[in-house]
């Protein structure tokens, strides 16, 4: 069986110009430790997967299909069911670094939190061994010095560090399923191969299940096995990483591929994403 | 490119910015933060002179003072023969209309409630203050079709225009006093690859058609190298290293380039698995 489960997912939002389909017809699943990634221009839908399968949609949001984890559907679950899946089961991690930390709260007083509230043994953890655990995590994600450094602000730390802090938050209560949405997006790339590393590293010694949701295809050819290629709310493809990357089967993963300039080729012009697939997809 | 005089030398140029510290008593020197220790470079004519480095590194910085955006502490930047440091004010407002900024954030750096026309007629107001109304309305349209922009979106607001339209509109508005130089501060890095090599493919024409030189700042190396003649790498305000874009690339020369380089992922599973191999043995090793 597979860890996730996502079968004929659409997502809708009723606007003053209409019915908007962020997401149409979705198919995806993900087996125990295994790393996806789920690539796609803006506006693809990739994020509004994501966010429907941690309950996080907004209310205007009008959901169908089905979300299976480990056998059990998610859509239509009350929020105390799926703030228990949140802590324990899955955990998701954001784009922006800079704003998903409470600026207000010390990091040792957001992270203590999730443990205080949701430790996995079920019982209330005391505060101050909460706070132990979250330095243990902390010195996990290789944060030096993390005794003394919990204590502080978020405005205290680098784009990396923070970063590093929220990967620690969403670990430590050892969730099965990694839900990361351009984790790296906002970082100087030897900050991105850090974290990458980092990521890697921890998915094999937790034995996570990760969604990598990016429009970065290098970092996609580098840490995960398979790979979902979204577009306008549909899967245009998935399949092996190697398989989509030396022979993609769409003509929309071709221009994505080829449009990215190389560090190892040299290239006269870009070659710009042929929109021609569009007018084929309208007709089908 | 030509081999005459270089259209931009700069000399030894210096930014520090004072940081008052948390508590400190009245008479107590601030600290100083050097954000550029003294970078000196040529820039000639119709060249492409892509910046790189890490955040924090000066790049903006070193743009910034370049224009006289913010001051510098020393140094001289040449300009056509005149230093634009020791220029009075309205000289520099003259020199302004040959050099033009494109921005990072395409939303952000236009004004919302001006319309796209409004906005890519400003700086021609601001410089021919004589221009008559249709001859201004003439240009502006010529500009947006010369960008790929429909002239009939002249009077929408910047809401109505995807990310890469709104870097058209920037790049129109930096087009019209027909500048010799731009300065692109991140001009691609907000926006989706498709449209990213859409607007690179863009300022290459317009830099053909109409024998610009740009300083390109930008922190993915990969597109720096495909637009760029030449390559400044800047480490915490020094040069790290500045040379033809294939070499720098290719045989970087100092630790911090190759570190850099090293970074950047590939979009090719197999080779970049091997990379990453590498550079985990590597760090492991240190």
């Amino acid at each position: 069986m597979a860890l996730l489960d996502i079968q004929n997912l659409r997502i809708t939002y009723d606007t003053p110009d209409g019915v908007v389909e962020a997401v149409r017809n979705v198919n995806l699943q993900i087996d125990k430790g295994e790393t996806l990634a789920i690539v796609g221009e803006s506006g693809s839908g990739k994020s509004q997967t994501a966010f429907a399968t941690m309950g996080l949609l907004p209310h205007n949001a009008q959901v169908s299909g089905s979300i299976k984890y480990q056998g059990q559907e998610i859509i239509g679950r009350s929020h105390e069911e799926m703030n228990k899946l949140r802590s324990n089961e899955i955990a998701m991690i954001f784009q922006d670094p800079m704003t998903s930390l409470n600026p207000y709260l010390r990091i040792s007083d957001q992270m203590s939190e999730t443990l205080i509230y949701n430790s996995p043994d079920g019982k209330r953890m005391k505060k101050k061994d909460a706070i132990a655990e979250c330095v243990r995590m902390l010195e996990a994600v290789k944060i030096p010095n993390a005794k003394n450094r919990i204590h502080l602000f978020p405005h205290e730390f680098s784009g990396g560090m923070r970063q590093r802090v929220m990967i620690a938050m969403s670990l430590l209560c050892r969730p099965k399923l990694l839900i990361a949405d351009e984790p790296t997006t906002a970082l100087d790339v030897t900050v991105q191969a850090r974290i990458m590393d980092l990521l890697v590293e921890l998915q094999e010694e937790f034995n996570m299940a990760t969604v990598l949701i990016t429009h970065n295809l290098g970092i996609v050819a580098g840490s995960c096995e398979r790979t979902v290629v979204m577009y306008n709310g549909d899967v245009m493809e998935q399949g092996s990483t190697i398989d989509i990357f030396g022979k993609p089967g769409h003509p929309y993963t071709q221009g994505l591929l080829s449009a990215v300039p190389r560090l190892d080729r040299d290239e006269e012009r870009l070659i710009t994403l042929d929109r021609s697939f569009e007018t084929q997809l309208a007709e089908v | 490119m030509s081999t005459n005089e270089p259209i931009l030398s700069v000399r030894d140029i210096r930014v520090e910015f004072k940081i008052k510290k948390r508590n400190a008593l009245p008479w107590q020197q601030p600290e100083i933060l050097r954000a550029v220790k003294g970078v000196s470079f040529d820039l000639a004519e119709g060249e492409t002179l892509g910046i790189v480095g890490e955040s924090g590194c000066g790049k903006s910085t070193l743009a910034r003072a370049i224009i006289r955006m913010i001051p510098s502490q020393g140094g001289q930047v040449v300009w056509q023969g005149r230093d634009l440091i020791k220029m009075n004010a309205k000289d520099l407002l003259a020199v302004r209309k040959e050099i033009q900024m494109i921005f990072q954030d395409p939303l952000a750096s236009l004004n919302p409630r001006l319309t796209a026309g409004q906005i890519i007629a400003e700086p021609l107001k601001t410089h021919y203050p004589n221009t008559s109304r249709d001859e201004v309305k003439k240009q502006v349209r010529e500009l947006m079709e010369k960008v790929e922009l429909s002239a009939r979106m002249i009077n929408r607001y910047p809401h109505e225009f995807s990310g890469g339209q709104c870097q058209r509109i920037g790049i129109a508005r930096a087009l019209i006093t027909n500048p010799k130089l731009i300065i692109c501060d991140e001009p691609v890095s907000a926006l989706d690859v498709s449209v990213q090599a859409q607007v690179v493919n863009l300022l290459m024409d317009l830099q053909k058609e109409l024998g610009l030189s740009l300083l390109f700042i930008a922190h993915d190396l990969s597109v720096v190298k495909h637009i760029s003649n030449r390559i400044m790498v800047l480490e915490f305000g020094n040069i790290a290293e500045i040379g033809e874009a294939h070499d720098v690339i290719h045989n970087p020369q100092s630790p911090y380039t190759k570190e850099l380089i090293n970074a950047v992922p590939i979009p090719d599973p197999i080779a970049e698995r091997q990379r990453n191999a590498e550079r985990r043995a590597l760090a492991a090793n240190a």
